[in-house]
């Protein structure tokens, strides 16, 4: 590393510093009368000096601002495009994205889907952005605060002419008595600067801490960015979903079979069942569906306390009870589950009855209701009727004239059902489902008819566990810090250099002039000094 | 020695100990940064995946004789083809007629194929296997508990196991014909 | 409760003419030459007067809250005029700390045209759907509003340094800009005066479509300029449309909403015009006189100022807060809703500008450049975001 001795007080600097460390000589190339560039209080920043090796070139990239600028420009830019169109999460299910995009969106839409915008968030070239804007903070952080803590740290009062000169903030005095210095010393003091000195030369200074604030909340940010890694640590981050009927049992996913949810009612309201709804009236009535008000799953948490193997009926034990609501989840352990979405009037049992083809009045011959979730095979009745359950398909529909059930839920049930009257062994056979009764020989003597059937809510329920959340919470919280830290306070100097018979004044703030002047203002009270001259100011007129 | 050559070593140390300095932290972000890419490309790894040993379970026996349970650890030494299904399921239906045709056969070699089935009723499945006749073990996963065991996303999905318990394939999906045979020498014991 | 919410409009109005009244006193503070950088009885006018207008304000919100049973920030309507409300209040802040007079004649006017904005959206009270049912509702909502309208007060202290120190003598590209940006509030002024003139006629005329697989009727309140592709008029006697939609914009309601946008650009470039050809010069060059006195010094720090007290509070409201409502509500911190990102962007945004002024000396013009572009990307999440991209912050 090249240094270079300052002329002035021979003290050796390392390359790239601007301003003397010892003696504040400054040692630019700019003319004498120019303002001084006081960024990074004129240290050597470490990436600025010559570099050797890759290692020090990779350093030197990170360590840029314009780098680090440059990828938050890019991050933005790509983050924007991400809107353009919905993210694959947003898109309903139904149909393949491909297709979804093109249909759409047309051309636009499946360019978008061909550069794989459509999951540009979760893909491998954004993670790597934002994984480099986390390297560049990390490195700059390093690469500028050391330095610059170890400059304020060690600051000398005694500084070099030039170095007062340049300042923003600059006066020369010739009439003041002692009284008016040490009038203004305490003035300072009152002030709360902290005044040190040397060889009658005085440094006052305050909010040297708020230099630090870029430092802490980039820490922050490293603490958060290290907090979504460990999402990727299987057992800090657990999201999985779980359907539930009213009065059902259901293993709780991801819990490796532990832990066990019932369904004990859902709670389902809309807006203008209430009397205190009244004031949204003319809202309410421009919509075509019933607004949702609130809705809540009163929930009861087992645990299965068996040892047996997994398939084996669980003997369960309470763990906790309680009504899951949407911005209040129950959680158990680490465990939270949240009340996401509903399915209404889900058909729990339906009930038929039989009556002659040719009666009017459809007087009941027999009547039976038919359990939806455990259906039974047979109904026989006293009077010698006997009905046989021979297909059902819980979510009716018809596959190329094939009749088929399309999922695992009795949404749209269908039946068909063999009716054996008394004595005899060769059925009827009737086919039942909504707005269908279709007696496929035309000739059935009975006919069956639905006579009622029972509903019930689904509820479906997001299982979430992310031990990162701490660790976020703690890196969001400095990062706070660290942000106000630097933002709403500004570190102030004054110096004062006594010359043959002058006393000369400079003042220098981070950020924040005004606030400078105006308490620069307050300082001089009761001295005869008069306000430092803003030489920028000057120079422009 | 004197007073510059001193001063210059001091400033080799100085430069060597910055250089291990860097190295480390850039050797340290990189890991950082090549840990998060990985791991992002293996997201939705599964439960059960090849390699793993097969968690066992005990399952209801719809088309076994009277109320009977079945085992995976029944079949130690067995080669065991594991498939998950449901009756509403389109490639599930479509496969089981491979499975039927190949069952006989390669029991008599040592390999078991057992269906579990994870509709929510069970007269739906008994009709299920009467109008396939199928032979081989039928089991009902009515709680969804083994289900959520071996992680299952897509249905079908089969697990082709050694007779050691091991997982040798995981099939994603519908199979042909030659594939399952293919998966079923896989398993067979030597 | 009716007389609540007539309390509460009446609130509004009146603010509305207030901020109206200290605008012309605050112009009367600049024209008033003789006492410079006094604190006249003239400037205690002006402010005061900006503060009963706030109270009249806080008025409203409070007998809205009251009425509703909820914070008043829960649609389009009640928020847009919350953000003009805490406009008002970062003008107030920043007015006692730096007394620039000119700062209160830009922002005050930017506060109408927001509040004006607002009035345009449906105003019924409407009910808090469960998701938003939270005291997170408060807390985040408030703070991101009060963060993006201190940020907005860099962007008026960044247009005051622009007008002012834009070499006006030639045309440029910065002239044409500064042109574009004062456009940009003829066309916003536009779209008040044309919604409002043609619901005063109480104009309607409804089309027939089928934007996907359902026939949708589409009513528009202003002549159509546009009509959906392949729509159907349903009204008579009503002109039709002179233009199809072009078919790539998706979305029932897309044919009204760009026929809104047309009009509004259209007849803004018609007064932008009409002003161009009274002053006979550049807009902004005929601000720059009124301007000039001001010091562009105590403008920069404005602007700056401004963004650094505003960025902390966005950050906390728009990303913190935000994230753990987001955890409450719909269990993940972050889901990539185009409302999350654009406040992110806005984050990515701020941040540019502070690293660029801080580590690389952007000052003065580059850094009032960038106040501007601040408050367009602020201005796109709170409108463009909601009325186009809509997510689950859809408030309309």
């Amino acid at each position: 590393m090249r240094s270079f001795k300052c002329d002035a007080c021979g003290y050796e600097n390392k390359e790239g510093t601007t301003i003397c460390k010892k003696c504040g000589k400054p040692h630019d190339q700019a003319e004498n009368s120019q303002l001084l560039n006081m960024r990074y209080d004129g240290t050597s920043i470490r990436s600025k000096t010559r570099n050797r090796s890759i290692i020090d070139k990779i350093w030197n990239f990170f360590s840029s601002v314009k780098v680090g600028v440059t990828l938050i420009a890019i991050a933005l830019v790509a983050s924007a495009i991400g809107t353009i169109y919905p993210q694959e999460m947003y898109i309903p299910q139904t149909v393949s994205p491909e297709a979804h995009y093109r249909e759409q969106y047309g051309l636009m839409g499946q360019i978008y889907y061909q550069f794989g915008f459509h999951q540009l968030y979760g893909s491998w070239w954004y993670m790597v952005l934002i994984a480099l804007i986390g390297m560049s903070i990390f490195i700059v952080s390093i690469d500028r605060g050391v330095p610059l803590y170890k400059a304020l740290k060690y600051q000398n009062p005694k500084r070099h002419p030039n170095f007062l000169k340049r300042q923003k903030l600059f006066a020369s005095y010739a009439d003041y008595t002692k009284e008016d210095k040490k009038q203004l010393l305490s003035n300072l003091r009152k002030y709360r600067y902290k005044i040190i000195e040397k060889d009658g030369h005085f440094l006052a200074e305050k909010g040297r801490f708020s230099r630090w604030g870029p430092y802490v909340n980039h820490c922050g940010l490293i603490i958060f960015l290290i907090g979504t890694l460990l999402r990727f640590v299987p057992f800090m981050y657990i999201d999985d979903f779980v359907w539930v009927r009213e009065g059902e049992t259901k293993v709780i996913p991801s819990t490796e079979q532990t832990y066990y949810i019932e369904n004990e009612e859902f709670i389902f309201e809309t807006y203008g069942d209430d009397e205190e709804d009244q004031k949204f009236a003319e809202i309410l009535a421009q919509q075509n569906a019933p607004i949702a008000k609130h809705f809540e799953t009163s929930a009861t948490i087992y645990r299965d306390i068996s040892d047996d193997i997994t398939g084996s009926e669980p003997e369960l034990e309470e763990v906790k009870s309680g009504n899951i609501i949407v911005n209040q989840p129950l959680k158990i352990n680490r465990l939270a589950l949240y009340q996401d979405s509903y399915q209404l009037n889900e058909f729990q049992s339906m009930s038929f009855k039989l009556h002659e083809s040719g009666d009017d009045a459809e007087e009941s011959i027999v009547q039976f209701t038919v359990d939806l979730t455990n259906p039974s095979r047979e109904y026989t009745f006293d009077n010698g009727f006997r009905i046989k359950l021979d297909q059902y398909y819980p979510d009716y529909e018809l596959d190329d004239g094939e009749p088929r059930s399309k999922t695992n839920y009795p949404r749209n049930p269908g039946f068909v059902f063999f009716v054996y009257p008394p004595e005899t062994e060769q059925p009827e056979i009737s086919f039942l489902a909504i707005g269908h009764n279709i007696d496929p020989t035309q000739e059935n003597d009975y006919k069956l008819g639905l006579t009622g059937f029972d509903v019930r809510d689904v509820s479906g329920l997001k299982i979430r566990k992310d031990l990162t959340l701490p660790i976020l919470g703690v890196g969001a919280f400095i990062f706070m810090i660290g942000l106000i830290q630097g933002m709403y306070w500004q570190h102030r100097r004054i110096w004062l250099h006594p010359t043959d018979n002058k006393l000369w004044m400079a003042g220098h703030t981070n950020k924040n002039w005004f606030g400078l002047n105006k308490e620069i203002e307050k300082i001089i009270k009761h001295t005869n000094f008069t306000m430092p001259q803003d030489q920028e100011e000057k120079q422009h007129e | 020695m004197n007073k510059v050559e001193l001063g210059k070593q001091k400033k080799q140390i100085k430069k060597r100990r910055r250089l291990i300095f860097r190295t480390i932290i850039i050797m340290l972000l990189f890991a950082a940064l090549i840990f998060a890419v990985v791991s992002n490309l293996s997201a939705d790894e599964a439960a059960v995946d090849v390699g793993d040993e097969a968690p066992d379970f005990q399952l209801k026996h719809l088309n076994g004789s009277g109320e009977q349970t079945v085992r995976l650890s029944d079949f130690e030494g067995k080669g065991v083809m594991l498939n998950f299904w449901a009756t509403y399921c389109e490639p599930c239906e479509r496969e089981m007629p491979y499975m039927e045709s190949l069952y006989s056969q390669y029991q008599d070699r040592g390999v078991e194929i057992v269906a579990v089935s994870v509709d929510a009723t069970e007269l739906v499945v008994h009709n299920f296997v009467e109008d396939y006749n199928l032979t081989f073990p039928v089991l009902h996963d009515k709680n969804s508990q083994v289900l959520d065991a071996y992680g299952i996303k897509p249905l079908p999905t089969s697990f082709f196991i050694d007779e050691n318990g091991v997982v040798v394939e995981r099939v994603l999906g519908e199979l042909t014909l030659e594939k399952l045979e293919g998966y079923l020498q896989q398993i067979e014991p030597s | 409760m009716t007389s609540l919410t007539d309390w509460s409009s009446s609130f509004l109005y009146a603010s509305f003419i207030i901020y109206l009244i200290a605008t012309v006193l605050f112009a009367a503070t600049i024209k008033d030459k003789k006492r410079e950088k006094q604190f006249t009885k003239l400037h205690v006018l002006a402010l005061s007067t900006t503060i009963i207008g706030f109270i009249s304000q806080l008025g409203y919100f409070v007998t809205r809250w009251i009425a509703s049973g909820h914070i008043p920030v829960s649609n389009m309507f009640e928020f847009v005029t919350f953000f003009g409300m805490m406009l008002v209040l970062a003008f107030i802040i920043l007015y006692a700390i730096y007394r620039i007079e000119l700062l209160g004649l830009f922002a005050l006017p930017i506060a109408l045209l927001v509040i004006a904005y607002a009035s345009m959206y449906p105003s019924e009270l409407s009910p808090l759907v469960p998701s938003l049912k939270s005291h997170w509702l408060y807390i985040h909502v408030t703070t991101v509003a009060l963060g993006e309208a201190i940020l907005a007060v860099s962007f008026v202290a960044g247009i005051i340094y622009l007008i002012r120190q834009v070499d006006q003598s030639k045309s440029s590209a910065k002239t044409r800009w500064l042109e574009f940006i004062m456009y940009s509030l003829f066309a916003t002024l536009a779209f008040i005066v044309v919604t409002t003139l043609f619901s005063a006629l109480d104009y309607s005329v409804t089309f027939e479509h089928q934007p996907n697989d359902e026939v949708i009727n589409l009513e528009y309140h202003l002549p159509p300029i546009f009509g959906p592709a392949g729509g159907e008029q349903v009204t008579e006697n009503r002109m039709g449309a002179l233009f199809d939609t072009p078919t790539w914009m998706h979305g029932a309601e897309a044919p009204r909403k760009w026929n809104t946008l047309v009009w509004s650009l259209l007849v803004g470039l018609i007064f932008y015009w009409i002003v161009r050809l009274i002053l006979r010069k550049r807009v902004a060059a005929s601000i720059q006189p009124f301007v000039n006195k001001a010091n562009p010094e105590l403008l920069d720090e404005v602007c700056y100022r401004s963004v650094a007290i505003g960025f902390p509070v966005f950050s906390l409201g728009g990303l913190i807060f935000a994230s753990i409502w987001a955890q409450e509500a719909w269990n993940r911190y972050w889901g990539w809703d185009p409302k999350e990102v654009w406040a992110l962007i806005t984050f990515f945004f701020y941040a540019i500008f502070l690293h660029l002024r801080l580590s690389r000396g952007w000052h003065g013009e580059k850094s009032a450049w960038l106040a501007v572009v601040g408050f367009a990307i602020i201005m796109f999440n709170l409108i463009v975001v909601n009325l186009v991209l809509a997510g689950l912050h859809s408030y309309a």
